[in-house]
């Protein structure tokens, strides 16, 4: 077996959500360097054509696409599944963060956050799996949090509900899937250098760096890392698995 | 209400038994692919598909394709 490269992602489609956001964009790149082609999807058309022009080219027969579309608006997501071909691997990444403190959370905020962050990723998992448009051996994966999932802080309590809610999915979808050769894994972050964490100010960032055993946030790849080894075959008898990449902030 | 529709119905619940598997008179407790998880999905389509709900009881005593095509018919009535 010398010269086989378990973490290669040669051969496999991808589709990846929030391709346009740092996560996506930086799990784009990490897909196609190791020899995937990616289907980006995104609600920021202009970002989305930015980042798919900026990947290298798929060493596949078939290109890279992009598909702009607002995953919780249900025709969107049907045209989007329609888009897509057979997949062998499914980023379920799309979401959004507001800190809002418990007295002042709006039903109108929760219901915002939890159908981009809950709804949608739910939705378009049920009809990949319902069109059959995973194919066996493929893996599906969920960007969730550190936050719900292994912790909580202030004025993040709606994010992290809907962060759990995707963990209890991501875990029945690997049970009821698991017979039929599809895996269900998160990678779970803390703090990541993107636009989602610019509600917190410096002064925050750097209090909140100092919870990090490893002094810094993560940079988009080292979350786009974590996805790639639970796309490919290296993870083949990983599934249900919630990966904490989060530099050692949840130990303390 | 077809019994071919409802065959095709059936059969998408599975994923590796060959269509040619699945007639009136096959007798699916006995698929191989048969499991409590199929029974679920088949349970979920034809409540989508029919707006007929199954139970357990429904399930069990249905021996062939068509015995189950049968009891969703007059649960449709």
């Amino acid at each position: 077996m010398v010269g086989v490269n378990p973490f290669s992602l040669e051969g496999k489609t991808i589709l990846i959500t929030g391709g346009a956001g740092g996560i996506g964009a930086a799990a784009a790149k990490t897909c196609v360097g190791l020899g995937a082609r990616v289907i980006l999807t995104d609600i920021r058309e202009d970002a989305l054509k930015t980042i798919l022009a900026s990947l290298p080219t798929s060493s596949m027969v078939e290109p890279n696409l992009c598909f702009t579309a607002d995953l919780t608006d249900a025709e969107q997501l049907a045209a989007l599944v329609d888009f897509c071909p057979q997949l062998d691997g499914v980023v379920c990444n799309a979401g959004v963060m507001k800190l809002t403190l418990t007295q002042f959370i709006t039903e109108e905020e929760i219901i915002r956050i939890q159908k981009i962050n809950l709804n949608a990723p739910i939705l378009l998992t049920r009809s990949l799996l319902k069109k059959k448009k995973v194919k066996k051996g493929g893996s599906i994966v969920f960007t969730a949090s550190a936050a719900g999932v292994y912790r909580v802080s202030p004025g993040n309590g709606i994010y992290a509900t809907t962060k759990c809610g995707i963990d209890a999915f991501m875990r029945t979808v690997a049970l009821e899937f698991g017979p039929k050769g599809i895996r269900c894994n998160s990678v779970n972050p803390g703090m990541v250098e993107t636009a989602l964490i610019g509600s917190f100010t410096e002064e925050q960032k750097e209090k909140e760096r100092q919870n990090y055993p490893l002094r810094r946030f993560a940079q988009p790849e080292d979350i786009a890392n974590g996805i790639a080894y639970l796309l490919s075959d290296a993870a083949s008898f990983v599934t249900g698995t919630a990966l904490k990449i989060d530099g050692g902030m949840t130990l303390g | 209400m077809e019994i071919k529709e409802f065959i095709e119905h059936f059969a998408e619940q599975f994923d590796d038994t060959e269509q040619s598997e699945f007639k009136p008179e096959t007798v699916f407790h006995e698929l191989d692919e048969y499991s409590s998880l199929i029974a679920l999905s088949i349970i979920a389509m034809v409540d989508e598909e029919y707006g007929v709900t199954l139970n357990a009881n429904d399930m069990s005593s249905a021996v062939t394709i068509e015995d189950l095509f049968n009891t969703v018919k007059s649960k449709a009535e």
